[in-house]
Parts: structure tokens; sequence; C-alpha cells
């Protein structure tokens, strides 16, 4: 066993609202979706038209910059809507589900035995191939390449996260079953890195690089583990899974069905119990939450990265978690003045660090106007990385492609920055900036 | 909340297409100070750290205080106003007009700015405004104070872009160009008092004869004459603490300025160029005012923490360097942080390219 890695940079949220460990089967929602604005650079070109009866597992559309890559639908039933916004964009494609939930008969083959090639071709037909993350840039994996290796992250250390030791206690067998599958997708090493004191059966699990860490957030997030266990040079090609879609891999290849379901956390202080639920990915958002007053946000993901959801809208395909937060679209009198005993802040300017256990109820307010680059050596200490914040910001801002390879482009993705765009008081864009750099960086090589 | 109504109310007249339109960003300005905006998250983390620049600014203001209220006593016990309140009310009196001047031009200044680029305001003046009257010696003419802050905001900082965007300390710049422009007014003997009196600050005394009319201790304390909020380094680290507690300021400057002070007056000690302890520099002039509240501004100072250590360490050497080495300045912390200012960004590009040589070794050992 490797030696624990413990990070000293990050910081905790504490939020109020943490799910109950408790799970219960959310109802079938009346429709579900697949969007292609869940995944980065994605041209979809669509399958199926109104009308089209599907099955759990039948393309709905594919991408046109790599027409392998298919989006199949998660339940059977008919297509309702093609939804499309401004200049015809799809923003996805709603299924209707039926009662009888009929699964596509997928051709699963031997992953023991099995050409690579026959892998990766069975994945990319069952559309969980689109669940592989392919870094530098976090878009979906190219199936014509091979990675270095593979990284799984075996926790979330978001804000009110799920805890997937709870989330996938029953799901051992598919969890090692999905590993297997990801050994064979690599010459490398796949990687397994798991919560220090929270290791569950992760330890156990054959055939990985087995790994543990502790410290704060972002120390779960897998983009923080590689720079400390393999980091990313220029020309490497990594490939990163989340660990329930490990899971539902190693369901997969094991039952031969393909079963999209997955067990998501509904917490934040506005979610009336917070607990955990049982859904199909791509759930309409009413389904899972029920009724939402007015002047709540829906965030498909945590707190920090994740993506605002209406409540008629879905769930976003990468999302293990929604989060319910209050709006903050009120003025406060004289806010930056005032103790605000209410609110959190990493600064000592406020008090919440004379209450460091107290569970915060937090707003979306920006809590003040965007200003220029202005404090500096802040933001480094939320990032544990070797990597200049400012600088790598600045080199997106002005579009040096150099720059931005030099200064570490390649090794962090929007989430990893997320906590610096949290405590920065100039309240920069920082996950936009850096998204805009390197979606301009993969446009210009 | 009827101040609420009040400003929804007249908001329209100041909008973009009101009567008003094109005072926006002042409206603006005033807005923001009094509420903080409604404005909520839309793209990237949904939930935000409640502090913010103005918060920053304030602290830094906050922590100015202690040395300016003992500035403004010190002008009134100097011109021999007996007792505590009496020569505080005699300071202030003094000091005010410069305070005044200063932010009315600056903020004068800034408010046109924003309002042509159409920006919001930035809080960096509220600092600013006041630290220009505080490292100007109390018989400065409200008229210069003027000149050099007009000065100090188009040349030393918009033109640059702006808050953020300038190379130089704003507030040293302005003291720069008064002592260069006007010298006469800038120095001499009487200029340090508000009575007429005249005589030497420590500073000059120490560099011409080697002495100082005044204990360690009254300097530490800052029964000297000075710039107003310079002389009581008691003051100032009182400013200090409530910056290092809350993270504004960063301690590794503060810490190498010091220590690169020390360093060098130790050295020109040993070597016996100088004739009192070198701990003498810390305490006179404006070594500790610049130390906690000039080298430290994020903006002009090096931005690396590496960097930090190699600039501040700078600042505290060159200093001293100037003060002892050249006779025609007695003070040289203004010269030694607008000069670092200056170099600041090229010891931080030493310290990225270390970054980014260490990012391309990993290259070398794959292939």
């Amino acid at each position: 066993m490797s030696k624990n890695i413990k990070l000293c940079k990050g910081l905790d949220i504490k939020l109020a609202g943490k799910a109950e460990a408790r799970v219960e089967n959310a109802p079938m929602a009346k429709s579900y979706a697949v969007s292609p604005l869940d995944y980065e650079n994605v041209t979809p070109k669509l399958l199926v038209k109104v009308g089209d009866k599907v099955e759990v597992g039948s393309a709905l559309f594919f991408d046109k910059n790599n027409p392998r890559i298919l989006f199949t639908s998660p339940v059977s039933g008919v297509v309702s809507a093609i939804n499309r916004g401004e200049k015809r964009k799809l923003l996805n494609v709603a299924v209707e589900p039926d009662q009888a939930q009929t699964v596509k008969d997928l051709a699963v083959v031997d992953t023991a035995k099995a050409e690579r090639s026959e892998i990766v071709e069975m994945l990319l037909a069952s559309g969980l191939w689109t669940r592989i993350v392919e870094r530098p840039y976090g878009v979906i994996a190219n199936p014509d390449a091979t990675p270095k290796a593979i990284f799984v992250s075996a926790f979330d250390s978001a804000p009110l996260a799920p805890d997937y030791n709870f989330v996938l206690k029953e799901e051992k067998a598919a969890v090692e079953a999905g590993m297997a599958v990801l050994a064979r997708l690599t010459d490398g090493k796949v990687h397994l890195s798991a919560r220090k004191g929270a290791e569950g059966y992760m330890a156990e699990v054959k055939g990985v690089e087995y790994h543990t860490f502790s410290g704060k957030h972002p120390v779960g997030n897998v983009g923080v583990q590689i720079h400390h266990i393999d980091r990313i040079a220029k020309g490497d090609i990594v490939w990163t899974v989340n660990i329930q879609d490990v899971a539902t891999i190693g369901r997969f290849v094991t039952t031969g069905k393909l079963d999209m379901s997955k067990t998501i956390a509904v917490a934040g202080s506005e979610a009336k119990a917070p607990m955990y639920k049982r859904i199909i990915a791509g759930a309409a958002v009413e389904s899972i939450v029920g009724a939402v007053e007015a002047g709540v946000r829906i965030i498909s993901g945590d707190v920090l990265t994740g993506v605002k959801t209406a409540h008629d809208g879905y769930i976003a395909a990468s999302a293990n978690m929604l989060t319910l937060i209050p709006e903050g679209d009120k003025y406060e009198l004289l806010g930056w003045a005032m103790p605000r005993f209410h609110r959190f802040s990493v600064s000592r300017a406020y008090f919440s660090w004379l209450c460091p256990k107290k569970e915060y109820k937090l707003d979306t307010n920006l809590n003040g106007g965007e200003r220029p680059f202005v404090v500096t050596g802040l933001y480094e200490n939320y990032l544990p990385m070797d990597v200049y914040v400012s600088y790598l910001l600045k080199a997106c801002l002005v579009k040096d492609l150099d720059k931005m390879e030099n200064l570490g482009l390649y090794e962090v993705l929007p989430e990893d920055l997320a906590l610096c765009e949290f405590v920065d008081p100039s309240k920069i864009e920082m996950q936009q900036i850096l998204r805009d750099g390197i979606n301009l960086m993969i446009k210009e090589s | 909340m009827g101040l609420r109504k009040f400003v929804d109310k007249i908001k329209p007249t100041f909008s973009e297409g009101g009567k008003l339109g094109f005072l926006h960003s002042t409206f603006e300005g005033f807005e923001t100070f009094l509420y903080v905006p409604n404005t909520t998250t839309q793209k990237g983390a949904h939930i935000r750290d409640c502090n913010d620049i103005k918060r920053v600014m304030i602290v830094v203001v906050l922590a100015l205080v202690p040395a300016m209220l003992f500035g403004m006593y010190n002008v009134g016990r100097l011109a021999g106003v007996e007792g505590i309140l009496p020569a505080f009310w005699y300071g202030l009196l003094e000091a005010l007009p410069n305070i005044i001047v200063s932010y009315v031009v600056g903020l004068g200044i800034e408010f046109t700015f924003a309002q042509k680029r159409k920006h919001e305001i930035n809080e960096g003046f509220l600092v600013t405004g006041l630290l220009i009257p505080l490292v100007m010696p109390i018989g400065v003419p409200c008229w210069i104070v003027a000149l050099s802050t007009a000065f100090a905001v188009i040349i030393g900082k918009e033109v640059f872009g702006g808050t953020g965007m300038n190379v130089f300390n704003p507030a040293l710049l302005a003291r720069a160009f008064a002592f260069f422009a006007y010298t006469p007014q800038m120095s001499g003997e009487s200029v340090w008092y508000a009575d007429g009196t005249t005589g030497a600050t420590a500073l000059e005394q120490l560099g011409t004869t080697g002495q100082m009319q005044w204990s360690a201790l009254d300097a530490f304390f800052g029964f000297i004459p000075g710039s107003l909020g310079e002389t009581s380094t008691a003051a100032i680290l009182l400013g200090a603490l409530l910056l290092l507690f809350t993270g504004v300021a960063s301690w590794r400057i503060m810490l190498s300025v010091f220590v690169g002070g020390l360093a060098f007056g130790y050295l020109f000690d040993a070597v016996g160029m100088t004739e009192y302890p070198a701990y003498y520099h810390l305490l006179v002039g404006g070594f500790a005012f610049g130390a906690v509240f000039m080298a430290t501004d994020p903006v002009t100072s090096a931005q690396t923490n590496a960097g930090k250590w190699i600039y501040g360490f700078m600042v505290g050497a060159l200093a001293v360097l100037i003060r002892v080495v050249n006779p025609a300045y007695p003070e040289g912390m203004m010269l030694a942080i607008l000069f670092m200012n200056a170099l600041a960004p090229l010891i931080d590009y030493f310290v990225v390219e270390r970054n980014i040589a260490r990012r391309k070794k990993l290259i070398k050992n794959v292939k």
C-alpha cells in the first residue's frame, strides 16, 4: 500500500442541509432527458425524431466531431420532445418513459478475454463511453487514444457531497468489475484514491494502484489527486471516471443489461428532507425534489461547480447530487461594513473564524461587485497544486496559448479553481475564464 | 425600507438613457456603498465568500486610524498645545484640510474616469486618499496635496488602466511628485511643525550628526517630528497587527522588509559607516509606515510568495542603503519602495519561470 498523501491547502465549507443516510426511490419521472450541454465540446447530430420508440441504450444523438460517440437513452419509451434554444441549438432530447422498460440488447463481451477494441466498441454502443473524461481539457475521452493512466476518486470532498461509501455500499462487485474494465483500457495503471479514515471497501479492490488522501476540499477532486500521483505533462493523456459511473459500467458488463439508475444526494438548506434518492440518470428535477418554493436555486451538482437547473429541467448527466439553496437577490444595507455573523468568509475581516463548527445557510448573492485582480497570494492557498492561479487566468484572458500551456492549463479543470473563485474578493469568474481558455486551446490545436 | 424605496425611485434617472444617465457610475458607486447589490451568481461557484474589495479596503483604512490619530495629537503636541485632547483637536484641524483635499481631488478624478470608461468605481482610493496626507509633512500647503494627488491618480494609476493595473503605489507617487517638484515646500526645517517652529527630524539629525535629540523610546512611541502618520512606530504596529490578523497584508513582505532593513543596518554599523544602532532605522522616518502600509500594497508588490520575500528584503535593504550612503536624501523608504515596485514584476517573472521549468521537466522525465 502506498503512503497516505496529506494536503494542507484547501477549505471545507460547512453548509446546512447535509443529506441524511437513507435512500428513497424517486417516483418514475414524466420524462427523462439527455443533453449535449452536459458535456464540453460536443456538436450533436440527432438520430431520432419526436414520436420514435426507444429502449434503454438506444442512441439518441451522436457527436459530429467524433461520430463513434453515442448518447443513449437512460429509459425506454417515446421521444417526447426535442428542445432547442437560440439558433436551433439542441438543448436536450426528452423521452417519456413507458411501463415495460425494455433494455436494448447491446451484445456484451467478456471483458477479461475480449480485445481492447471490442471493449471500446461495447462501451461506445452503450453510451457509457460518454462517462469517461479525458484530461487535458475535461472532454469525453477520444476512443482512438490510449491513456497513460486512468484515475478514479472514491470520494467527493465538495460541500454537502454524497458519501460514496454509503451510495455504493451494496455495489462492491460492480465497482470491482468496472475497475477491471478500466484496467483493460490503458497500458498504464488504474489509480484509485480513497479518503484516509473513510476507505470503506476501496482498499480491497484488486487490480488497481491504491492511494489514500487526507485534507480539505478539493482533496477529493481527481485533478488534484493526479497532480500528486502522476502529474500530467504536455502530450500526456489520462482518463478519469466518477466512481458511481465505474459501478454502472461494472453492472453493465456483469449483468449484460444497461441500467442507468444511480443514487444521488438531495441536500442544501432549502431541501425539505435532505437524503439520498435512487433515480435514473437524466430524470426530471421535479420528480426528485417535488414542489419547490420560489426563491430557491436548484443546482445539478455541488454548490461550487454545479449547474443552475430549472425546476422543470433535468438533472445533469454527471451530477451525483442536487443542491437546493436560497437565492440571494436581496439588497443588504451597508453589508460590507457589517459584522455579518450569519455569513461565511475565510477572511478574518469577518467573524466566521470564531465558530469553525457552525453550519452556514449561504445564498447565491455575489456579495460584492466584480473588480480587477487585486489581492495576491490568496488563491494559491486554496489549490493544492504547483500552479500560479492568477498568472494562468491572466494568460487565458489575453489568449496567450504558449503561456497557458506553460502555466499549467493541461493540469487543471474549472472545478479545481472553484474554491479560488469562492474566496475571491474581486468576484472574478475564474471557472468561466479557464473554460474559455481551454476551449480556445482545443480550437487552436 | 424607506431608503431602499427612494434609491429604487431615483435609479431610472441615473440609468442609461435617464436624464442624469451620464452620472450612472457615480450613482452606482453610492448605491453599492449603501447597499450590497442584489446580484446573484450566474456562472461558476453558486455561493461566494462574503468578503469583497470594499471590506478589504476598509480594513486597511481602519488599520491606518491609530497612526492617523496619534499623528494629529503629535502635531498639536509639537506646536506646544497642552493636554491630550486640545493637542489632538489642534492637530485634527491642521490635518483635516489635507485629508479632505486628497479625497475630494482623488475621488473626483476616479469618478470621472469610471464614468468615461463605464466602470464600477473602485475602492482602492479609499486607502490611497488617506495615505497621501499621512505621508506628507503637516506644513505642506493644500494646493500641493491637490496637485500631487491628481498626478498620482492620473499618471500613476488611470493611464495604466486603473486599480489593479498600476505599477507604482499611488500614494508614494504623490509624495515623490511633491518631493521633487516642490522640494522647498516639502523639506526644510519648518515644514514638520504646524506653528512655524523649526527643527530637523530625527532622521535628518541622524544623517548629519549621527545622533538624535530624542531617545529610542520617544522615537518608538512617536514623540518626534515627521510626516503626519509616520512618527509613531507603536501606532503603526497596532495597524500592522490588524492587517496581519485579517490577512489583508502579506506577512511575508512585512517581515522581510524589517529583516532587510535590520540586516543592512547591522552591516553598516559593523563596518563603521553609521554611529547609531541598526534598530534606529526601524524607529525613525517612514520605515515602519512604509513597511506596513506601502510595501504591502498587493497590486504593486511582488505577487508570488517567493517573490514577496525577495521584494520585501530588497525594500528594507535599499531604504537603509539610501539613508546611509546617499547624503542628499535623508529618507530612503519612499525611493526604495518605488524602485522595488518597478522591479517586482521582474522578480515575479523569475519565480514563475521556475514554475514553468518544473513543468517542462516533467516532459523530459516521460520521454
